[in-house]
Parts: structure tokens; sequence; C-alpha cells
């Protein structure tokens, strides 16, 4: 089953506060979308509108051609994945697995069949007889993706699936999820995070939210190289963020000029020039200011260091030097021009 | 509470057995020292029989036993049945429908038991539902005295209960009938069994009500207890009140062990 999620002027408000206010946001059939933004942005409010556990002020929810908006959860056929996993403790993994199959009165056989595939996809196979509790908390995950699964749903929801394990399991699971979803090409998934590295790794679109609104919607590059608000290039990856004010191929900081594309912004105009840290280099260059040290860090692979350009802060990531400036030194720093984007004042944070 | 130091130790298990023994345990051991005796006049009993035990277990006494278990299953069951679907409902219900519906069901606590005992009494001794004379007016006021027991401490479970099962479960695709069956009343089970216990300790003791209402051929044990004393049997009695204690005690641990083996967490 192929069918894509489409939300229309959806609308959610609890006692009287919007906590989503009207989304337009298209799910094709197979896409991976993320759903990107701060706690209270309404990213979780939007999956549970998909899965019918919060019910619209306004807008219709579609899954596939059909209208859902009224639908009870049951009637929606969708597979979903929680945080805190909500496995049922009372059954053993493979009941756990069977049950969507059983709800929707599956023949016996076939639910033997299905279960036994779907635990070897998820690699639990060897488990099927245990409790929820014999289970380490990635295990657990994997059995909840498995009962998500089980029902091959053309919609599969994940809200923060990843957010209760610790970093090294999480990024395993992601490799899991990237290859279920090759897997399985059909099934559309609507991913609810806040971690921009998920987001990054499994996304093919980025929708990001913020405070009740969608944001901007992109690939992962596009959100990630070219953002078009402010909002976008903080919250997709680190961002120096400087005001600017823009002249004919070039926009002044400070009294330095600096060469970038200036044609999303009209000249004269103030703006706000995007550089991602790691693209900053230390020395002389193209685009170069000076600026005095604030802070060093020492991360292992890279230094970052902390520079005070003209009152602003700058990030800049560099690999491990070998002689890193001290706090009090001036430096020269530098970025390509195709490595800055203007985000043009007045469509920012709305 | 934690008591590192060994003499604090000490002195909370001192403090502890003070104030513990006299109060709680004391009385039943007198019961049970007294259940044994032939005769007691000056500060401990005198005198060692089995005869009240052989008296307490045969004929009416027996009959009385078996009345009060029987009494005390149906209620907790009929309370438990109630019991649940009210607090199952009252969850779905707004805050205020709630909050009304769980005052009535305090009610039959908040009033004294011979109230709710002679009100079932006067309630059902005229057509049509005339239960007067029959067993089941028994039953029927034990329910009714219980079932605040069990209401609350289900409603408190439930208030408990996890959202995201119940959702998962909807999500892929269990009606909410199939959802009540196979997740949430299993996952309710311990304190289901917990509140059955409870119903059933409160109906094995109940006097008060039950002395309004019992008909001749349904003596409840506390009533052969309260009769045995009143004619001055008090070996008799005591003998009789061990035996309850005893009988319930023995209940209560199976129904624990239940709830332990359906703690799933």
């Amino acid at each position: 089953m192929s069918s894509g999620i489409r939300f229309d002027r959806v609308s959610v408000a609890y006692d009287g506060t919007t906590v989503l206010d009207s989304l337009d946001l298209t799910v094709e059939p197979g896409e991976v979308m993320a759903l990107l933004g701060p706690s209270g942005s309404g990213k979780t409010t939007a999956l549970r509108a998909v899965a019918g556990f919060v019910r619209p002020a306004a807008g219709r929810v579609f899954i596939g051609d059909r209208d859902v908006t009224d639908l009870p959860p049951y009637r929606r056929g969708i597979g979903m994945v929680v945080q805190q996993y909500a496995l049922f403790p009372h059954m053993r993994v493979e009941d756990n697995v069977a049950f969507g199959l059983r709800a929707r009165g599956a023949a016996k056989g076939e639910i033997r069949r299905r279960v036994t595939e779907t635990l070897e996809m998820t690699g639990m196979a060897a488990y099927a007889r245990r409790h929820p509790r014999e289970l380490s908390g990635g295990q657990q995950q994997r059995v909840a993706i498995a009962r998500a699964l089980a029902i091959r749903p053309g919609v599969v929801l994940l809200d923060e699936p990843l957010s209760a394990l610790d970093a090294r399991l999480r990024s395993d699971m992601l490799a899991e999820l990237a290859r279920l979803h090759r897997e399985l090409p059909d099934m559309s998934i609507l991913y609810v995070t806040h971690d921009q590295v998920e987001a990054l790794t499994l996304a093919d679109r980025i929708a990001v939210m913020d405070r009740a609104r969608l944001r901007e919607v992109g690939t992962p590059q596009e959100l990630y190289r070219a953002p078009r608000y402010e909002f976008t290039a903080s919250f997709v990856g680190n961002a120096n963020l400087l005001p600017v004010t823009v002249g004919s191929g070039t926009v002044s900081l400070a009294g330095n000029e600096l060469t970038v594309d200036t044609a999303r912004a009209a000249s004269g105009a103030s703006a706000t020039l995007c550089v991602r840290p790691h693209l900053v280099g230390l020395g002389s260059g193209p685009n170069q200011i000076t600026g005095v040290v604030s802070e060093v860090q020492w991360r292992g692979a890279t230094h970052r260091l902390y520079v005070d350009v003209a009152g602003h802060r700058m990030l800049a990531d560099l690999r491990e030097l070998r002689t890193p400036p001290a706090p009090g030194d001036a430096v020269d720093l530098h970025f390509a021009p195709e490595d800055a984007v203007l985000l043009a004042a007045g469509v920012t944070d709305g | 509470m934690l008591v590192h130091s060994r003499k604090a130790r000490w002195a909370v298990w001192t403090a502890f057995l003070v104030l513990f023994l006299p109060l709680f345990a004391l009385p039943l051991l007198v019961v049970l020292a007294s259940s044994f005796a032939t005769n007691w006049s000056g500060a401990l009993p005198s005198g060692f029989t089995t005869g009240h035990y052989a008296a307490a277990t045969r004929g009416e006494s027996l009959h009385a036993l078996t009345t009060s278990l029987v009494t005390a299953v149906t209620a907790s069951l009929l309370a438990l049945l109630v019991g649940t679907w009210a607090a199952l409902a009252g969850h779905a219900l707004g805050r205020r429908a709630r909050r009304m519906l769980d005052t009535l069901f305090v009610l039959p606590v908040a009033v004294p038991s011979v109230v709710v005992g002679l009100a079932v009494l006067v309630a059902f001794s005229q057509p049509p539902v005339l239960l007067n004379g029959t067993r089941w007016i028994v039953f029927l006021a034990h329910a009714v005295l219980v079932t605040a027991f069990a209401h609350q401490s289900v409603s408190a479970a439930i208030v408990r209960l996890d959202p995201a099962y119940e959702q998962a479960a909807a999500s892929l695709g269990a009606r909410p009938a199939t959802v009540l069956w196979r997740v949430r009343l299993p996952l309710l089970l311990p304190s289901l069994t917990a509140a059955a216990g409870l119903c059933f300790a409160l109906s094995m003791g109940e006097l008060s009500a039950t002395m309004m209402l019992y008909p001749p051929d349904w003596t409840p044990l506390p009533v052969q207890i309260y009769a045995a004393t009143d004619r001055g049997s008090l070996f008799t009695g005591s003998a009789l009140a061990v035996v309850l204690m005893t009988a319930t005690v023995l209940v209560l641990t199976a129904v624990s062990r239940i709830r332990t083996r359906a703690s799933y967490r």
C-alpha cells in the first residue's frame, strides 16, 4: 500500500492556545519527512493529528486520497512508534508484534508468517519468546518498530523514536531505520525529532517548525546550504549569523566589505549573513576579517574558536590546530564567497 | 526510612515493637489465647482445650463460615464489576461528571453502615423488588458497602495507566473493545486483584449492616461471633473469630499470589 500524508491548513488548539497553526504540508508516497523543531513547536501535535489522537480545530488530514480527519485512530491504518516504546508489558515479543495483525483479523498462518518475517527484518527473531522487560532499551525499540511494521502500513509515524537511546545506539538505529525504509520503499514516514542530525541523516525532506508554525520545507541539503530564515539556519546545523548591510555584490559588516551572492537582497537593505563555522578558515584568504579570540575549545578532531568581530561573536570550527591561538590574540578569519548565504531581513522570524 | 547506624536501627525497632505490639498484635493474640482456654480469671488464661474449635468447625458454625465466604466472594465480584465499570466510564467523562460519580460511590462509606443496612432493608422489603428474607439482600448490602473501595482503587490505577498503551493499540487497528480486553484490563489486573482482596476482607468482617437484614438461613460468621459473645460464650466466640481471621488471611494470600504473578513491571 502506497499512501502519502497531506495536511490541509490543519490547526489544533488546546484550551484556547493554538499549538498548531494552519499547517500545509504534503508527504509524498514513499518519502521520509522529518518534522524538526524545538519542544513546543507543534511537531508532535502534527503527528498526533495524523494518528487521530488530537482533533484539528480546523483543516483536514489526508492519508493517501482518504480524508481521515473524522476517522477514529483504529481505522486509519498507520504504524506508530513512540519515544517510550509503549510495548505491551504483559505480552511476549511475538504477541506484541502480532497484536495489529490479530486486531485486523488476519488468518493464523498469515500472522505467524508476518511476525517471523518482521522480527527477522528487525533482527529480533531470537527474542520472540521474551517479555519486553527482559530486553534492553535498544531491543525494545526494535520490537516497537517491528510491531508498527508488521501490519505493513502505508504510513509510519515515528515520534522521537531514538531520544531514549544513548548516542552510540542512536546512530546504529538511524542506519537501521534507513535500511528498513530501503526494504519497504513504498512506506511514507513522518519522523518527529528535535535532533538535527537525525533529520539530516534520515529525511528526504525536512519541515522546520517553530512556535506552532511551519517555517521552511526543503531537502536537507537545501536547508543546510541555503536556508532562507535565521531560525532554520541556527536550528539545522550551527551557524554564524552576522548583521550586514547589503551593497551591490558586496555586504558590509562593521566596515569590512565582504563579497557574497546578493541576489536575494535589495541593495541598501540590512540583512543577516549566515556562515557555517566549519567553513570559516584561519589566516588570510577571501573575505578576510580580523577579530579577537575570546575562547578556545579543543574538541578532539577540531578546535572551536570564539572570535569577537566588531562586537559580534563568530564561531570557527577548525581542524585540530598544532598551535592554537590563545584568548586575547588577534586572528584573521576568512570564508569563500560561495559558502555564505544572505538571509534577507524582513523575511526572518515573522 | 533509611537508618544507617546500628544503634539507631535498634531504637527504631524498639519503638516499632512498643507501638505495634500493644496496638495491633496483642488483641489478636488475646483472642487466639482465649480460643484455647477453658477458664480466664487471672492475668493469663488457664486450662487448654481444642473443644471450641471442634464446635466452631461443624454444624451451624461451619455453615456460618461458608455463608460468609459465599457472601464475601459474591459481594466482591459484584463490587469489582460495578466499581471497575464505573471507574472506566468515569475516566471517559468530563471532570465535573467524574467528580459527581466519585462522590456518589463514596457515599456508602461516608454514611454509617447501619444506615446503609437500614436503607437497603427498607428499600427492598416491598415489591416490586422484594429481597427481604433472602440471602440476596445480604449480598446487595455488602456490595453497596464495598463498591466504593473497588471503584476508588481501580480509578486511581486507571489515572496512572500510561495512555501510550491504548494509543499504540488503537494505532495498530484495535477497536475500543479489543483495547479494553487485551490491553487495559490486563494492565489493570494487579489493582483489580488488590481491590478484590480489599472488598473480600471488608465483607468478611461486616457486622453492623448485616445485623439489620440477615435472614435466619443466612447467618454470616461475624453475626455468629456476636451472638456467641452476647450470650457469654467468650471462648467459643474467640474460636469463631480465629476461624474467620484464618479464612480471610488464607483467601487474601491466595489473591495476592495472583497479583504478584500478574505484575509486569
